[in-house]
């Protein structure tokens, strides 16, 4: 066991991963080759698809079923962990391999208390007795900076939020102090404040710790907060490795530049405005109170999800409705398409009450506002061909089925998938379904769409040709648009106005260019800050 | 303390609903044709309308409805539920008489059931891809299909008569004056059979349950979690995977468990086994109103009683459930 400085903790040496028959490529990863040293922290980039994960996966000994690596060698510690035996892989997870996961919502267990699944890495290694292991997760706790950690470790998951929750995930994993730590996406889930406290804890802990970071993500602003040294991959091949420090400043290879291009990281908005000034849609000190049912002897909870909240639009114009999660903004958008009906304010659509409307004449007024859901897997019945689903919002409406049908085929060439009509929803990828998702939206012919994440869950290339798409729509049929994200990068790109939602108040709204460039409140600079791999757009603020 | 609170609501709302199937029950049998009072004056060959009338009023049923529901539920009240005329005696000491017996044989069932079920449910999961796997899929399959009379009868005829190792029916053997431990085991012997007849069919449902529930579960984020620990893969199995896969099974548990009283009719038939199912049986065929009445008031408080207790199982299993309670 020499260690030189010089050995790579990690190396991974012509590792090629086979797919099961029928996926879409034989090899998940191909001849992947490269090091992870000792103290770095190596950004593996790429878009869903790419590979990324497998790498991680295979060291760690949990690919999924049927997927198996064919080629080439994982060195750790002497050793090559393809060819050890599970027991021997066993004993290195956790113990000298910590990892951690994208979904702190579901990574945990949740019918277990935080402090038994911390004190289980020890249980698991054979570690300390019951009382030390107590003694130490709360240690570990503290560490990753909970608050309350003597309360948290007797917390079960859900009585934490996502932030909190991957502290608890990153405290796990640092339990018995690994030489390298896996981190798969641990910040695409989060909130951009919630992200950049844990990317700065993460580069803490490292540095503290000394321990080497194989850091996997799809997002090159986070490479550049925290990446030593990246790996830029795209369909299970290396298109790029190097410092990232050059990568970003000057990136090789077409594909990188592309990803780098399609984050506008330091995209200021452009001033514009829409074209006219007739009032569309008409908010004013809009209400909704969501409570809890409580018992006899219970509280029923209050959560006011949308606290006197107004602002309108006009004809043309997308506005940009930014926030963090629980902060309104969806209720916001759902009230509005009358999903959820408010508890006072008003609500007026080119003169007509919209809020007031109920049974038939609510029903013949929902197609001029359409909605386009954030998850394209979700949000289309698995079991109706996407024409069908199209047609349904027009049939509804009274118009002929097989006219409803010939405009769904238009609507799908439209969103570039001509002649798909009579496929499923799943024999579509993430942007396809979002394209999908689109035409629906258009096939009422509506005059106010909510689009609400409806990027969030695809990857930066496919997000930027669906807002092209978007933006491209909006002209051709003089559309209006309520965006709502939580990515303000995003509502950067094609808003024209921005509104940002705190804890269901808006704090602040006005032209997008004035928000990014001279935000007035303190609120909406924390959330500019907290961009990953943006300090240029504040330093022209300033 | 708030959960203490939850459980009185809980009992004040059954006392409520138990009521209130009390009256309802009430009605139902006076909507079928005839009274006792007929049927008796039937078997006895009188036709005499004074005779008939004598009887109705012996026996209360001359006076308006609301008068005689009032009796029957103040009656309740007093654990009085009335008098079976046709066995001659008070109504509850007959229930409390055959209780025990079905308690017992629907009781072990319930645990056979239960326990073997994700006993091999579990097994069943974590050999999924095996061949005792797909064995134990294929038993329980044939359990699920298999009518339970046949099953029984089909029991007896292998163990009692080919075999002759087991009692053929009763619930202990005649005139051994058995006492103690000897008659704990006579009776045991007695139980084997209609037990395991009436434990398969659950069985093979929490078996099927199991294993879906727990291959589902495996699929989760968490367990990935528990791998990326080093945990063994039996600590996962037991730990992460059955505890979430458990939930399900409750539902179905306390469903099965609400049966208890009234489920075992054709078990305790084909083994002649001396329970409440029998007694309902012979009350139904006899007209035996107040009879009948009783054991639907037992069965009922026993379905409100497993369905409090369902809920509450609930809560410690998943504490996401006690905070939404």
């Amino acid at each position: 066991m020499n260690h030189t400085t010089d050995t790579p903790l990690l190396s991974l040496q012509g590792l090629t991963i086979a797919l099961p028959k029928g996926a879409d490529r034989a090899y998940a990863v191909e001849n992947l080759s490269y090091d992870v040293q000792r103290g770095e922290i190596l950004c593996v980039v790429g878009e869903s698809g790419s590979g990324k994960s497998m790498a991680a996966n295979a060291v760690m000994g949990l690919l999924p079923k049927g997927v198996r690596p064919v080629d080439g060698k994982a060195i750790f510690a002497d050793q090559d962990l393809l060819s050890i035996t599970e027991k021997q892989h066993r004993e290195l997870r956790g113990l000298r391999i910590g990892m951690i996961f994208q979904e702190p919502m579901t990574a945990l267990n949740p019918l277990m208390r935080v402090g038994a699944q911390i004190s289980e890495v020890f249980e698991a290694h054979g570690q300390l007795n019951g009382a030390e292991r107590s003694i130490k997760a709360l240690e570990l706790l503290t560490e990753v900076g909970l608050p309350e950690p003597e309360k948290a470790i007797r917390a079960y998951p859900f009585q934490l939020s996502g932030g909190q929750r991957q502290r608890v995930m990153i405290a796990m994993a640092l339990a018995l102090e690994p030489e390298l730590l896996i981190a798969d996406e641990p910040t695409t889930a989060l909130d951009v404040t919630t992200q950049a406290q844990i990317l700065d804890l993460i580069i803490d802990l490292q540095k503290r710790h000394g321990m080497a970071v194989m850091f996997i993500t799809h997002d090159f602003g986070v490479v550049a907060e925290i990446a030593t040294r990246v790996c830029v991959m795209r369909q299970g091949k290396i298109v790029e490795l190097g410092e990232a420090r050059d990568v970003l400043a000057n990136p090789q290879h077409e594909y990188t530049r592309a990803l780098i291009e399609a984050i506008p990281s330091d995209v200021v908005p452009e001033a514009r405005g829409a074209e006219t000034d007739t009032p569309l849609l008409d908010v004013k000190n809009l209400n909704k109170v969501f409570r809890s049912k409580g018992g006899l002897f219970k509280p029923a909870r209050e959560v006011r999800a949308l606290n006197d909240v107004s602002f309108s639009l006009v004809k043309g114009e997308t506005i940009g409705i930014v926030g963090e999660s629980g902060s309104g903004k969806s209720t916001l958008g759902r009230c509005i398409v009358r999903l959820e009906t408010p508890d006072s304010g008003l609500m007026s659509l080119s003169g007509t009450d919209f809020m007031t409307l109920h049974g038939e004449s609510l029903r013949r007024e929902r197609k001029r506002v359409q909605m386009i859901f954030q998850d394209p897997y979700a949000s289309l019945n698995p079991r109706t061909r996407v024409g069908m689903a199209i047609a349904q919002g027009p049939i509804a409406n009274g118009i002929p089925k097989q006219k409803a049908l010939a405009q769904a085929d238009d609507l799908l060439e439209l969103v570039g998938l001509a002649n798909t009509a009579d496929r499923f929803p799943h024999e579509f990828s993430g942007g396809q379904r979002q394209r999908i998702g689109i035409a629906r939206a258009l096939a009422l012919e509506p005059e106010l769409i909510v689009a609400d994440e409806a990027v969030s869950a695809l990857d930066v290339s496919i997000q930027a040709q669906i807002l092209e798409l978007l933006e491209d729509l909006k002209q051709k049929f003089s559309l209006s648009l309520l965006f709502i994200t939580h990515d303000l990068r995003v509502a950067a790109q094609i808003c024209d106005h921005i509104i940002v939602m705190q804890h269901g108040r808006i704090v602040e709204q006005g032209p997008a260019r004035d928000i990014f460039l001279a935000p007035q409140q303190a609120y909406t600079r924390q959330l500019l800050d907290a961009i990953p791999g943006r300090p240029e757009a504040t330093e022209i603020a300033s | 303390m708030l959960y203490a609170r939850l459980i009185i609501m809980r009992l004040l709302k059954a006392v409520i609903v138990l009521f209130l199937i009390v009256i309802f029950n009430f009605f139902l049998i006076q909507m079928a044709p005839g009274d006792p009072a007929a049927v008796m004056a039937g078997e006895a060959g009188a036709t005499d309308p004074e005779f008939l009338r004598q009887l109705r009023e012996q026996f209360g049923l001359d006076q308006p409805l609301y008068v005689q529901l009032w009796r029957y539920i103040s009656g309740i009240a007093t654990l009085d539920f009335g008098y079976s005329y046709r066995q001659q005696m008070p109504v509850f000491d007959l229930i409390m008489d055959r209780m025990p017996a079905t308690l017992l044989l629907t009781g072990t069932a319930f645990v056979m059931s239960l326990g073997l079920g994700i006993l091999a449910g579990s097994m069943a999961a974590a050999r999924a891809k095996k061949l005792s796997g797909s064995v134990i899929m294929a038993l329980a399959l044939v359990f699920y299909a298999t009518p339970l009379f046949w099953v029984a009868l089909m029991s007896v005829v292998l163990f009692s008569v080919q075999l002759d190792w087991l009692p053929a029916y009763g619930f202990a053997s005649v005139g051994t004056g058995y006492t103690g431990f000897a008659l704990a085991l006579d009776i045991g012997k007695h139980l084997i059979l209609p037990a395991t007849t009436l434990a398969l069919f659950f069985m093979a449902i929490y078996t099927r349950m199991t294993r879906t529930s727990m291959l589902e579960a495996s699929q989760q984020d968490y367990v990935k979690t528990a791998r990326s620990k080093g945990l063994a893969s039996g600590v996962i199995q037991r730990r992460h995977i059955l505890r979430n896969a458990l939930l399900p099974i409750i539902t179905l548990a306390g469903l099965q468990a609400g049966q208890m009283v009234g489920g075992a009719i054709l078990t305790e038939t084909v083994f002649a086994w001396p329970g409440i199912g029998r007694l309902m049986f012979e009350a139904l065929m006899q007209r035996d109103y107040n009879l009948l009445l009783g054991i639907f008031f037992f069965s009922a408080a026993l379905v409100i009683l497993f369905n409090i207790i369902t809920d509450l199982v609930y809560g410690l299993v998943d504490p996401r459930i006690k905070e939404a309670s």
